[in-house]
C-alpha cells in the first residue's frame, strides 16, 4: 500500500518536473525566436535595412526599421526578463521549490 | 523633426510586441513563480502605462484630423487607465479579480475607436485595412480579461490577452503610411484608377 502511494507521488513529482522543464523551454525561446523571426523579415525584405544602401537617408530611417525593432525586443525580452525567470523557475524546480 | 506616422507606428508596436512578451512568460511561469522578484508585477503595467504617456505627444503633435486626435487622445487615456488599475493590484491597493473587467472595457472602447475613426472601407488601402483589423481584434480580444475575471487560475486566457498584444503588434509592423493592402489601394488614395 505505501509503495503504491510512493509510486503515486513519484508520478506526480516526475509530471510537475516535466512541465516546468517545458515552461523553462518556452521561456529560453521566446526571446530568440522573436530575434529570429526579425532576422527572417530582415531576409525577406532587404530594403528595410538601410545600412545596405544608405544614400539619401535619415535617423529614423536608420535605427527605426522593423525588422531591427523586433530583433531588438527579443534580445530585449532575453536580457532583461527571461534572464532572471528563468533562474527563478529553476529554483522552483529544485527539491526546495 | 517630426518622424513619419508609420515610424511613430512601427515604435508603438515595439512596445506592444514587449508588452505581449512580457504577459505571456507571466501566463507561461504562473503568478507565483512571476512574482518571486518583488519588482517583476510592476513591470507590464508600467509599460502599459508609459505607453500611454507616450501616446500624449502622438495626439497632440499629429492631428491630422480631429478625429485622429481624438482617437489617439482616448487610446492615450485607456492605456493610462489600464495600467494604474494593474499598478494598484501589484501594490495591493486593490485586490477585487473584478478589477481586470477594466482591461476589457478598455479593449473594447480602444477597438471602437479604431473602428469608428477609420472612415474608408477595408481594402482602401493597407492602413484602413489595419485600422479595421486591428478594431475587431481588439473589441473579440476582450473576452479575454472577461474569462480571467471569471476564471483567474486559467492560464489560457492570460496566454491569449498575452498573444492578442503581439497580434497587435505585428499588425501595427504592417502599417505604410500609404501602400495597397491585397494588391488595392483605391485611386482616391493615390492608387492608379
Amino acid at each position: 500500500m505505501s509503495s503504491e502511494l510512493v509510486g503515486r507521488l513519484e508520478q506526480r513529482a516526475g509530471r510537475r518536473l516535466d512541465r516546468t522543464a517545458l515552461r523553462i523551454l518556452a521561456i529560453e525561446a521566446l526571446g530568440p525566436l522573436t530575434a529570429l523571426a526579425g532576422v527572417v523579415w530582415a531576409i525577406a525584405q532587404p530594403y528595410r535595412i538601410t545600412f545596405l544602401h544608405p544614400e539619401g537617408k535619415g535617423f529614423y530611417d536608420f535605427l527605426v526599421q522593423p525588422p531591427l525593432l523586433v530583433i531588438g525586443v527579443g534580445a530585449f525580452f532575453s536580457l532583461v526578463i527571461a534572464r532572471g525567470l528563468l533562474r527563478d523557475l529553476r529554483e522552483d524546480d529544485g527539491p526546495a521549490g | 523633426m517630426a518622424p513619419q506616422a508609420e515610424i511613430v507606428h512601427w515604435l508603438f508596436a515595439s512596445g506592444l510586441l514587449l508588452l505581449g512578451l512580457i504577459l505571456l512568460a507571466e501566463a507561461i511561469v504562473g503568478p507565483a513563480v512571476w512574482g518571486r522578484r518583488r519588482w517583476r508585477p510592476y513591470v507590464w503595467p508600467s509599460l502599459a502605462f508609459a505607453l500611454g504617456v507616450l501616446l500624449w505627444p502622438v495626439a497632440v503633435f499629429f492631428t491630422s484630423s480631429t478625429l485622429h486626435m481624438l482617437a489617439h487622445t482616448l487610446w492615450a487615456e485607456v492605456a493610462m487607465a489600464s495600467g494604474a488599475v494593474q499598478l494598484a493590484l501589484a501594490r495591493g491597493k486593490l485586490s477585487s479579480r473584478w478589477w481586470s473587467l477594466t482591461l476589457a472595457a478598455t479593449m473594447a472602447a480602444s477597438g471602437a475607436a479604431f473602428l469608428i475613426h477609420e472612415q474608408n472601407g477595408w481594402l482602401f488601402a493597407r492602413s484602413a485595412f489595419l485600422h479595421h483589423a486591428i478594431g475587431w481584434t481588439l473589441l473579440v480580444a476582450a473576452i479575454f480579461p472577461v474569462l480571467s475575471a471569471f476564471q483567474p487560475r486559467k492560464a489560457v486566457w492570460r496566454a491569449g490577452f498575452a498573444v492578442t498584444w503581439i497580434t497587435i503588434a505585428v499588425l501595427l509592423y504592417s502599417d505604410r503610411d500609404l501602400a495597397p493592402i491585397f494588391g488595392h489601394l483605391s485611386d482616391r488614395a493615390g492608387g492608379q484608377p
